[in-house]
């Protein structure tokens, strides 16, 4: 079984979760032996860029210093083997560059899908 | 080829995705699978004739089958005469109808 | 009875905040109808849908009291489900994501639910007839 694990909803929740609830919870299933990959889509696709950085966050005197290294996370995929797609078209709609991004993606067109979801027996829109 | 059941949940006056999802049902059906939009809570929105429909009948024209939720479509106070050209009122027993018989199935 | 099936969702949105609980739940009772076997992975907030703690309230908007209000508890949605599954010759496997429960505090559940993991999701998806994310936004 191979399902295809689509993330689209982008800093939901990133800041209180320390990550990106779905990229961890591929990493997680994965880990438990999951035949995944990922396509990135929307507001999603910036998930890819290289540079982002949290801040620390600050709230009276508590401050909270561990935040989520989404691209990282992203690339972690990769390196475990999970092809990650990304939606080219959303890339360009958002004026991200090719040399802003992390090594290792797989872009794809739009029009594309209907075959790229031929390899897939679940098509998981998260 | 393949059998798919694409659930419309959102409408397009919220969000400017669902004019991509209605394109990657066309698209699936374009290349020859069997297709099906189910829209279900403000995803029907579109489904009573207004300036956002003719993106809904084209989907209809490219041989998918839409079908709107008649629980959403009642909720919302939208009535078979008002509805757009190609679009049916179904009940959301076609949902699990479709998962059953394996479909391919995908929430957006 | 037809074919019997087993249906796995997975489902994020907690109680009250979304138009997506109440269709998944809505999916759930078709297939509970049918005596099918289902799963439902409980991811995010949607591990307070099963909370044990809900309780409903009066309206003074409406002038209702608490009994008047018959305020809707998704608990006993998720409760009556499981009862109607299993009348039907089905079961329903409810698993709450463990440390979604633990960061939210969420731990007391109505019965038939219980603790998990994401392993349990790719577990109950390769067991399946078919399997349906409904995600959050």
């Amino acid at each position: 079984m191979k399902a295809l694990n689509i993330i689209e909803s982008a800093y939901r929740g990133t800041l209180e979760e320390q990550d990106d609830t779905v990229v961890w919870l591929t990493h997680a299933m994965k880990g438990a032996g999951a035949e995944l990959d990922v396509l990135l889509k929307g507001n999603a696709v910036n998930y890819a860029v290289a540079s982002q950085h949290v801040p620390s966050l600050v709230f009276g005197e508590r401050v909270q210093s561990h935040g989520p290294h989404l691209a990282d996370d992203v690339a972690g995929l990769i390196g475990k083997g999970i092809t990650v797609h990304i939606i080219q078209e959303d890339l360009d709609a958002r004026g991200i560059q090719a040399g802003e991004l992390i090594d290792g993606l797989t872009p794809v067109a739009r029009g594309d899908l209907p075959s790229l979801f031929e390899g897939y027996d679940h098509i998981w829109h998260w | 080829m393949a059998n798919y059941l694409l659930i419309e949940s959102r409408d397009p006056f919220d969000s400017n995705d669902v004019a991509n999802f209605y394109g990657l049902a066309s698209g699936l059906a374009k290349a020859g699978n069997g297709v099906t939009l189910f829209l279900v809570q403000n995803g029907v929105l579109p489904a009573r004739q207004c300036s956002a429909s003719a993106a809904l009948a084209e989907v209809a024209d490219a041989g998918v089958e839409v079908l709107a939720d008649a629980f959403s479509l009642e909720e919302r106070g939208i009535v078979a005469e008002r509805l757009v050209a190609g679009v049916s009122s179904a009940p959301l027993d076609r949902v699990i109808d479709a998962m059953a018989d394996g479909h391919k199935t995908i929430w957006h | 009875m037809a074919d019997k099936k087993t249906l796995t969702f997975a489902i994020m949105d907690a109680p009250y905040e979304s138009a997506r609980t109440t269709t998944a739940l809505r999916l759930i009772d078709i297939a509970a109808r049918r005596g099918y076997d289902i799963n439902v992975f409980a991811y995010e907030g949607a591990v307070y849908v099963p909370f044990a703690k809900q309780q409903g309230h009066a309206n003074a908007v409406h002038g209702h009291d608490v009994e008047e209000e018959d305020h809707p508890l998704p608990r006993e949605w998720v409760e009556a489900l499981i009862k109607e599954t299993a009348k039907n010759g089905g079961k329903l496997d409810w698993v709450n994501c463990g440390l979604c429960v633990d960061e939210r505090g969420a731990g007391e559940w109505v019965e038939g639910v219980r603790r998990g993991t994401p392993g349990d999701f790719w577990t109950m998806a390769g067991a399946s007839d078919n399997t349906l994310v409904i995600p959050t936004k």
